[in-house]
């Protein structure tokens, strides 16, 4: 899983994608997730990572974690 | 450096709620660093608002509408450069190119110069022959043909689905979902433009648009790709981004170079969902937005002076994406005299 190349990504989490114009705006977890996969981290790391420092049933964070990655890929933000 | 002088005469002075790209034209211009530009605008109406934009415009005419002729258009031409010795015309609105591209070798022999399409190559991207350009230049565009009668509606369903587009042979579009809706604007669209209509296929996706200017030679000098972020609902950008699109770049080149396009023009396409891109409309000048192209580091407007007085022009390498516009409304206030002195003397 790779963050599209000609994505930018600013620190506040506003994300603008210069092939179709289209930009988000990220709430400060998934923000955190993002900057996460940035330094190639694996997913195994970033759930641990997220079930240290948030207190969270390890099913929703999953399920949670699945359904934000699916929509970066479907908004094509990663590859 | 030394600013060159020149005078530029500009048309599409109607920086309205559906804009003429006169104003976003002459800022390029004014902006340039290269030329110290004294504007003339040439103006259909008393109330087109670039006419009392003083700080853009030095001095404005009116001029004759296209319908009556390439004749009454020039005496009043020449009777503008006796007084203004006019170096560049730049006409912007696609209703009148033709008659200044019909008349652009009497323009230079009074020592105005043009950079337009040949007629030709504003022929062949009519929206009636779309179908036929993208033939012959291997683009995809979408299955169109122009209609001549209301009766011809009744037939459309043998070779079209609906939804699908009507669509005017200079301006206006809309997408309709019965005969019925397309009936009732087969006459709106005819009753403004004239005949013919042209029906078009609906292709899903996203408009993505294009400005972009060729040398007449093949070569691309720029090119700057743009969606709209939010339109009016006269389907016009209120607001648009730049775009890093290398396959709209390259469809642009392509066309350019094909067709050796001379001038500026805006390429109107669908980037559908599976990354392919239907060319569905050429406007063969600069479009409104084109200032946006100038914000992002391409000076287009300027260029084209440059082309137009055969000067050596560099092509533009790259522009800044992510650069935004937003059209905002503005109450320019005037006193009556110069609305009474344009009315009576046909300048101001």
């Amino acid at each position: 899983m790779v963050i599209n190349k000609k994505i930018a990504i600013s620190e506040t989490g506003f994300i603008f994608n210069p092939t179709t114009g289209d930009s988000f705006s990220m709430n400060p977890i998934a923000t955190e997730i993002l900057e996460m996969l940035k330094k190639d981290m694996r997913e195994e790391e970033i759930k641990n990572a997220l079930l240290e420092k948030y207190d969270v049933n390890k099913s929703i964070l999953q399920k949670s974690y699945d359904e934000f990655i699916d929509a970066l890929r479907k908004l094509n933000i990663i590859e | 450096m030394k600013r060159k002088k020149i005078t530029v005469a500009v048309t599409g002075l109607n920086n309205i709620d559906n804009p003429g790209p006169g104003i976003p034209v002459i800022r390029g211009i004014l902006e340039s660093k290269f030329f110290d530009a004294r504007i003339i605008g040439l103006a259909y109406e008393n109330l087109e608002p670039g006419i009392y934009m003083h700080d853009l415009v030095s001095k404005s005419y009116h001029i004759p509408y296209p319908t009556a002729g390439s004749d009454i258009l020039l005496q009043r031409i020449e009777y503008i450069n006796e007084k203004e010795k006019i170096d560049i015309l730049i006409p912007n609105f696609d209703a009148e190119l033709f008659t200044f591209m019909k008349a652009s070798e009497e323009l230079k022999k009074m020592g105005i110069k043009t950079f337009l399409p040949t007629l030709t190559q504003f022929e062949e991207r009519q929206k009636t022959h779309l179908p036929m350009f993208g033939k012959k230049y291997n683009i995809n565009v979408p299955h169109s043909r122009p209609i001549f009668s209301e009766k011809e509606i009744y037939e459309l369903n043998r070779d079209f689905t609906y939804p699908l587009l009507v669509k005017g042979k200079y301006y206006d579009a809309e997408i309709v979902y019965t005969p019925e809706q397309a009936k009732l604007f087969y006459h709106k669209i005819s009753g403004k433009w004239g005949l013919p209509i042209v029906i078009q296929e609906f292709i899903e996706g996203t408009e993505v648009n294009v400005v972009a200017l060729g040398d007449g030679k093949g070569r691309t000098i720029g090119a700057v790709p743009m969606r709209k972020q939010y339109i009016t609902d006269k389907g016009k950008a209120w607001s648009g981004i730049t775009l890093d699109d290398t396959n709209l770049l390259r469809i642009t080149r392509k066309i350019i170079k094909n067709t050796k396009w001379r001038g500026g023009m805006e390429l109107e396409m669908i980037k559908t969902e599976e990354n392919k891109y239907y060319l569905i409309e050429i406007n063969p000048r600069l479009p409104a937005w084109i200032y946006l192209a100038v914000g992002a580091g391409q000076n287009l407007p300027e260029a084209l002076v440059k082309l137009a007085l055969e000067m050596d022009v560099e092509p533009f390498k790259k522009y800044k994406t992510g650069k935004l516009f937003i059209r905002y409304s503005y109450e320019l206030l005037c006193d009556i005299t110069e609305f009474e002195k344009l009315a009576h003397y046909a300048e101001l």
